[in-house]
């Protein structure tokens, strides 16, 4: 089936079993690698995306239900509170396979966006369901904090 | 600047040799670096490079480009490797990048490894040496490039070399105020005799060992553009999974293809030694076609039994004595005359691997010539494998080796297994196009190669003092080595390798095992044997202190004077964590402290009681002792993740067999330590003038056992099964963690 997407604000056609989870859309059709296959049942967020914003599991998502969301991927998020997590994930050394971190950072940049000073527990539950198996989470959590400080200090 | 003459080993002149192709075919574009600007084009570049050994590179840009023998899977090794190598060098880190070698042994051999019977030298990364086996080398090579540079140097400027500096990327003569960069010196440089000799830096002028150099893959790892295999796509690719039996042993009895064959974007189904592959042009579709397989299976060679049937012949087998692992004075006899005696049985169940990033290869065979991009630990053995699936010479193919979304032992396989699946599928294809092979989570999970359940027995004397005078340790599990390429033979080391190993002074001590055939694939598990010795020896050591009324630290100190190192990080451990004051109400400290892969790791562990009596651990006051801290925030970067996937695994990890079938599947029911349950962590680091080693794995062994000590002084029960919750279960069994 043939579908419109609009993916990092750039409308996309694309021909694909309207089953297809949009995060193989995202992949095999449109290149878009840094969103990554980690379980494909939404149980890891290593395939986490923005639908109109919300952080969503591309791996549990058929395409044919996108419809006219924008879906923003790691390689399209921008604005000053993206640059603000990007800078505090490399200033403050969090990845180490690296991995999941697409996924955790586009929901540690959702979180941002909704609550600009979290506290730990806002931290726990808004990242919960992004596992890392290297277990950075020591450094996610103040690279979020210091993220935060940032944005504010501006 | 001081430089102490450095003697040379044996593998000098074999990791001199064949400087000038080191570079030669790699892949332009998945090199890293820390510098936000990409620095230089490396070949591209006019002028000639400089390329004195197989691990440097020299552009005349002044980019230093690092070959790195070792994978890069998430504990460091590139910045680490390029650190040591910069170091020698003088270079100036912002200049510095890293490429992946290629797979060739003769140059790029792990120097810790034997040599594997009909292989030869191997390639690989594993066993926490990569630092350790690297120090030397890579200090050599930087020391050799940099006397080089200054040779040029010299004879341009017609001074003498010792009159030159050099510091970051730059000559400079003093007397005459002249300089040049690294970059400019290449071509001269290529031109010099390789020194005879160089002289190796005094570590107290080190200038990037030591200090906070940032990784070189972190930028491109906060941005999606790190590059793993899983993200290769070539022109024309196909994407394949295979359908492997349900039990392992497994065999395909008849397949029928039909209704997969009808899926649009299936390409082909063909049968491989492994199972049933589906190729089609994407992963959707190949996952489709292979839920629509019809495969009947001939489960007549499979391993049928299910982790309880193994658990009752390996309780049984714990009853008569096994192999001597170690032995001193005559335990039996010594127990037998103890004031006191106590036994337990500890049981510690099978665990995968479980990578972020699932297993996978991607592979093109054209024209008699084979390529492939993976993120293996062994590229030396997959690039075997492969020549000998496709029946070519090893010449003819190229193996590419990516950054790994984590491994933790995985992806170092004897068998190269996914690789050698991938070839599979390529001869039965017979295709030019390129292919991707994509384990699922779900393959991943109960695909095999686990860390090996085991049943341990120990009991120990305590004499009316309270003193230790006896103790015997046998475990019973699977070999990970035995019958294999890699098997040393004699008494199994990765069963009982942190058990026999045990350093308390202890009269009298046997540890014996029993080595047990099982049809269950194992594999190393970070730490690998340590995972499941440092908790049942440490575990168990604090169950006897509390039988003798002793305080555990204090036990342990006296009974390790002979391993200062060992004593060093539990002093400090427990200073730091403030052992001797009291704690709030409802928290108690458990101590742990284990020696593996030559690193020497202490941790306390602070533990309160959630609901259901879970145990939430909320702080981890670690020490270790590594030798020279390469780099620092590495290390704490590396204890921090090897107690969170230590405690994972104790707190949640178990694989269960049924009838010879895994029963997870996914991280729903094989759950990863999440974020709310990671505790603070304070990482204090032994300043050592002694040669570095590994900080992968030593950080693993001892939380499990930190946890369970605090557990204990809460709730006064002692754990001896793992895990705790199993699997997301919200709440303490005490029928299933004391047997």
């Amino acid at each position: 089936m043939k579908f419109i997407l609009h993916v990092n604000g750039t409308p996309r056609q694309i021909d694909v079993a309207s089953n297809t989870p949009l995060l193989w859309v995202l992949r095999d059709e449109l290149r878009l690698t840094g969103t990554k296959f980690g379980c494909g049942v939404a149980q890891c967020g290593a395939c986490t995306v923005h639908l109109d914003g919300e952080p969503a599991r591309s791996c549990a998502i058929p395409v044919k239900a996108v419809k006219q969301r924008n879906v923003e991927t790691i390689e399209g998020v921008s604005g000053s509170v993206a640059e603000a997590v990007q800078n505090s994930w490399q200033e403050l050394q969090v990845p180490q396979c690296g991995y999941c971190q697409s996924g955790q950072i586009m929901t540690a940049i959702a979180l941002l966006r909704e609550i600009p000073r979290p506290t730990d527990s806002d931290i726990d539950s808004a990242m919960t369901g992004n596992a890392c198996r290297c277990a950075t989470y020591v450094r996610i959590r103040k690279a979020i904090h210091d993220a935060s400080s940032s944005i504010e200090g501006k | 600047m001081t430089r102490l003459r450095a003697k040379f080993r044996p593998s000098r002149r074999q990791f001199l040799q064949g400087s000038a192709a080191a570079g030669a075919g790699l892949l332009i574009g998945f090199n890293l670096s820390c510098s936000s600007d990409s620095p230089g084009q490396g070949p591209d570049s006019p002028g000639e490079e400089f390329s004195p050994n197989a691990f440097v590179r020299i552009a005349p840009d002044g980019t230093v480009t690092v070959y790195s023998k070792h994978i890069e899977f998430g504990q460091g090794t590139y910045t680490g490797l390029a650190t040591i190598l910069a170091e020698e060098l003088d270079a100036d880190w912002d200049m510095v990048r890293v490429d992946a070698a290629p797979s060739d042994a003769t140059r790029y051999r792990n120097l810790y490894f034997p040599e594997v019977p009909g292989i030869g030298p191997i390639q690989s990364t594993g066993g926490s040496t990569a630092m350790a086996n690297s120090w030397q080398q890579l200090r050599e090579a930087g020391a050799t490039a940099r006397a080089m540079l200054l040779a040029a140097a010299a004879q341009e400027w017609g001074v003498s070399a010792s009159a030159l500096v050099a510091e970051r990327g730059v000559v400079s003569h003093g007397g005459s105020g002249q300089s040049a960069t690294y970059g400019q010196l290449a071509g001269l440089a290529a031109a010099m005799e390789l020194p005879k000799e160089v002289e190796l830096k005094d570590p107290k002028d080190f200038a990037l060992i030591g200090t906070q150099v940032p990784r070189v893959d972190v930028r491109a790892k906060s941005n999606g553009t790190a590059q793993y295999t899983m993200d290769v796509y070539l022109p024309d690719m196909l994407t394949a999974v295979i359908a492997r039996p349900p039990r392992f042993g497994g065999k395909v009895a008849s397949v029928n293809k039909a209704a997969a064959l009808r899926v649009p974007g299936v390409v082909d189904v063909v049968e491989i030694p492994a199972g049933v592959a589906v190729v089609a042009e994407g992963f959707w579709p190949a996952r489709t076609a292979r839920r629509a397989l019809s495969i009947e299976w001939d489960d007549s060679g499979a391993e049928t039994r299910g982790t309880a049937d193994l658990l009752a012949s390996y309780r049984q087998l714990a009853g008569q004595p096994g192999e001597l692992a170690r032995q001193e004075g005559d335990a039996e006899t010594a127990i037998a005359a103890a004031d006191r005696v106590v036994e337990a049985e500890f049981v510690l169940p099978f665990l995968a691997h479980a990578p972020m990033e699932p297993l996978d290869c991607v592979i093109r065979v054209d024209n008699g010539e084979c390529e492939v991009w993976a993120g293996s630990q062994a590229p030396t053995v997959d690039h075997w494998a492969v020549a000998q699936v496709l029946d070519l010479p090893m010449d003819k193919v190229k193996i590419n080796t990516l950054l790994a979304g984590g491994s933790f032992g995985r992806r170092a396989t004897f068998d190269a297994d996914v690789a050698t699946e991938a070839a599979s599928i390529a001869k039965a294809m017979a295709s030019e196009r390129p292919i991707k092979l994509i384990w699922t989570r779900q393959d991943d999970i109960r695909g095999g190669k686990y860390r090996p359940m085991y049943l341990h027995r120990i009991r120990a004397g305590l004499d009316s003092d309270g003193n230790i005078v006896g103790w015997q340790h046998r475990i019973v599990g699977q070999s990970i080595t035995a019958g294999g390429i890699l098997d040393p033979g004699g008494p199994d080391t990765t069963t009982a390798e942190g058990a026999a190993t045990l350093a308390y002074a202890i009269p009298n001590l046997t540890v014996d095992v029993h080595t047990v055939p099982v049809g269950i694939p194992v594999l190393w598990w970070r730490s690998v044997g340590h995972s499941h010795n440092a908790f049942v020896v440490e575990a168990f050591f604090d169950e006897l202190a509390a039988a003798a009324g002793k305080d555990p630290l204090q036990l342990r100190r006296s009974l390790l004077a002979g391993h200062p190192r060992l004593l060093a990080v539990l002093d400090l451990a427990a200073e730091k964590s403030n052992w001797n004051s009291p704690l709030p109400q409802g928290k108690a400290r458990g101590i742990a402290v284990h020696e593996s892969f030559g690193s020497y790791v202490a941790q306390v562990a602070e533990v309160s009681l959630g609901a259901g009596n879970a145990p939430v651990v909320e702080r981890v006051v670690c020490a270790v002792d590594c030798g020279i801290a390469i780099n620092p925030d590495n290390i704490r970067a590396q204890m921090e993740g090897g107690i969170g996937y230590g405690l994972g695994a104790a707190l949640h990890n178990q694989l269960d067999v049924d009838g010879g079938r895994v029963v997870q599947s996914n991280f729903h029911d094989y759950w990863p330590l999440r974020i709310h349950e990671m505790p603070q962590i304070e990482v204090h680091i032994v300043q050592s003038a002694q040669a570095p080693t590994g900080v992968g794995e030593p950080g693993l062994p001892p939380i499990a056992p930190a946890v369970t000590n605090a557990y204990r002084q809460l709730t006064g029960q002692p754990i001896r099964r793992l895990p705790l919750l199993p699997n997301g279960a919200d709440a303490v069994n005490p029928s299933e963690v004391k047997q």
